[in-house]
């Protein structure tokens, strides 16, 4: 019944308005690092929503009579082999990693999500052999996965969300089904099939709202998954591609040849990337801990 | 009238009163197989929850279904509701068999029979408001498709339950275990069902609210023409509320009876010792009253004993017992035991 109680306690933070905001204030104190992480992210939207107003150079246009300028006044991160800004490509990379890893993760868990707990629900046959699906599914390491969808699809920002969105469908799945069949032996289920409701209703309306604590875990952290696994592809030349500003392309075009002669190339999307991942997965831990009451250390 | 007789009628539990049949049990069992293996499941054995019981319920009654935890009441009611899937036996709500309904039919015979349940903290989903609780099976059933209508009429039956109309605005966790088991009842009634199950409806309440729902459920049952089942262990509440009580033991019906002459005169040794459990509120009389005293624990489901399953505990049992299987059998008008020896 762990379940009904943590959420018990949700809706009371979602319903009273002023005590809504004393919660958030304990909650940064109680999980400062967890909040770093969430105010980075912030920081992160707020760059890719306002890129062109915050930059004076082109992120595309290459520039010959200024490469390899090492960071300055002018180019505080310098700039890199074609001459371009990296500080601005940066900030313009932040929106294609927030684009990937969000749209990624909200799909891909959202699916899972749905997928899990329609599982629980059926249970039986139909979860046993859902499950080995998954299974297969699962037994490929992500980044093998997403080299699978890219190959098949080829490249470009939308088939780079795809393989990145289809191996987290199972691993969200299987998280998700386990808190569904627990609420699946809660008696509000059972009165709802007594009420004659249809599976989709049951599943949707009664089902689905109480598995949200999982669920928000495992989106914050396939977020941080996601920005990582868009620039691994963008490194192997299999994601995004020139010259649409991305971390892991950034990095690619840096690190081989400029290492030791220009090291601002590859190191400050590196630091971005990591910047990026470390607060996403921060503030991930911190959600968990709040939403996961076998962890809550009051 | 012989044991014999009882088994050639089909179903023979009636208390021989007027109205006709609203809900008709005939031998419904419910076996939940003990699987074994992840791939190839094997089935290991059975556990007899329910074990061939048989009862009528005519309009407008209520039936008391009493016995102490673990035999079998509460699946009794879940196989009624449809909720578990019988293993054999029939249930005929008005003619028709639910058993053989297919899901569309089956979905439209539910508005017809509801449910209370037993514990009004997980019986209401936590993240709706009371107000959608009970408007929700109005909108699916088509019985209030305009909305400001719905509202109304939910507001209606918090009143008719007992609460505040505003209340509709509330979360289930803002409510006390008493009004939630008010929000349960107002749900059950959203559909204006023929029949409610009460699945221990008072027996996670405190017993200065217990009464108050009970005396709801009876106005209610006045009000609205309503058929019980009350699955109860709290002897007292079945004897205020109920018309006939059938008492359980193992899943299997061991007496039926009207309700005061089970009480007055209980011819099972098991009814016996149940009710001589129940404690007298007057000290001398409680000192002086004699006790039966059955020795031992209820014996598992899964091996049940041979014969009547109650010989081993039984203070009467003779050799006989542990051999042949009791029927039920009419002692007296109405009055059913699963005895050979009264």
């Amino acid at each position: 019944m762990a379940v009904s109680e943590i959420t018990v306690e949700e809706v009371a933070a979602e319903r009273n308005e002023p005590s809504h905001r004393r919660a958030l204030r304990d909650w940064i104190c109680r999980k400062p690092l967890g909040a770093a992480g969430a105010f980075v992210v912030l920081f992160f939207i707020f760059l890719a929503a306002v890129a062109e107003l915050i930059t004076v150079y082109d992120p595309v246009a290459n520039s010959f009579e200024s490469m390899h300028v090492p960071p300055g006044a002018a180019h505080w991160f310098g700039t890199d082999q074609f001459g371009r800004d990296i500080l601005t490509r940066i900030i313009f990379g932040a929106r294609t990693a927030l684009l990937v890893g969000f749209l990624a993760s909200v799909v891909g868990s959202t699916l899972g999500l749905v997928l899990g707990v329609t599982s629980a629900y059926f249970g039986g046959r139909f979860d046993l052999i859902f499950q080995r699906i998954m299974d297969v599914f699962m037994s490929f390491p992500l980044i093998i996965m997403a080299l699978a969808v890219v190959s098949i699809f080829g490249t470009g920002i939308q088939n780079v969300i795809l393989a990145i969105t289809i191996p987290f469908i199972p691993r969200c799945a299987r998280v998700v089904r386990s808190s569904a069949l627990a609420v699946r032996e809660i008696p509000y289920v059972d009165a709802a099939r007594t009420l004659g409701f249809v599976h989709t209703r049951i599943i949707l309306r009664h089902m689905v709202p109480n598995v949200m604590a999982p669920y928000l875990i495992m989106l914050t952290t396939f977020m941080g998954q996601a920005i990582l696994l868009e620039a691994s592809l963008s490194y192997l030349g299999l994601g995004v591609q020139e010259p649409t500003p991305a971390w892991g392309l950034m990095l690619q075009g840096g690190a081989e040849e400029y290492a030791e002669s220009a090291p601002w190339i590859p190191i400050f999307p590196g630091l971005a990337i990591t910047t990026a991942v470390f607060a996403f997965n921060l503030f991930g831990d911190a959600l968990r801990d709040t939403l996961d009451p076998r962890l809550r250390s009051e | 009238m012989r044991a014999e007789t009882s088994t050639l009628r089909p179903n023979p539990f009636s208390n021989g009163g007027s109205g006709e049949t609203l809900v008709e049990v005939e031998n419904l069992k419910m076996h939940f197989p003990i699987t074994e293996g992840v791939f190839i499941q094997r089935i290991s054995g059975l556990v007899k929850a329910v074990d061939g019981v048989s009862f009528q319920i005519k309009k407008g009654e209520t039936l008391g279904l009493v016995g102490e935890s673990g035999c079998g009441k509460t699946t009794t009611g879940r196989c009624i509701l449809q909720l578990e899937k019988a293993t054999a036996g029939s249930i005929r709500f008005d003619g028709v068999d639910l058993t053989a309904l297919d899901e569309r039919s089956l979905r439209e015979m539910r508005r017809n029979i509801q449910v209370i349940f037993q514990d009004p903290y997980s019986s209401l989903n936590p993240r709706m408001k009371v107000g959608e609780i009970i408007g929700e099976p109005m909108y699916v059933h088509g019985v209030e498709p305009d909305k400001k209508a719905r509202r109304a009429r939910v507001r209606d039956l918090l009143t008719t339950c007992g609460l505040r109309p505003e209340m509709d605005d509330r979360y289930p966790h803002e409510m006390s275990g008493g009004q939630r088991q008010r929000v349960g009842i107002a749900r059950a009634l959203a559909l204006n069902p023929r029949f409610i199950i009460c699945d221990e409806p008072v027996s996670a309440l405190d017993v200065s609210i217990q009464a108050q729902v009970i005396n709801l459920l009876e106005d209610l049952r006045d009000k609205f023409d309503l058929t019980y089942l009350f699955i109860a262990h709290d002897l007292s509440v079945v004897r205020h509320l109920c018309h006939r009580v059938a008492v359980m033991y193992l899943g299997k019906i061991v007496e039926l009876a009207d309700c005061d002459e089970l009480y007055d005169n209980p011819q099972h040794p098991y009814t016996k010792a149940l009710l001589s459990a129940v404690p007298v509120p007057d000290p001398e009389v409680e000192r002086k009253r004699p006790r039966i005293i059955v020795s031992g624990e209820v014996p598992s489901p899964i091996n049940p004993p041979s014969g009547c399953v109650f010989h081993p505990r039984c203070p009467i049992a003779v050799e006989t017992c542990r051999r042949d299987i009791p029927e039920l059998r009419e002692v007296s008008p109405g009055h059913w035991a699963a005895c050979p020896l009264v």
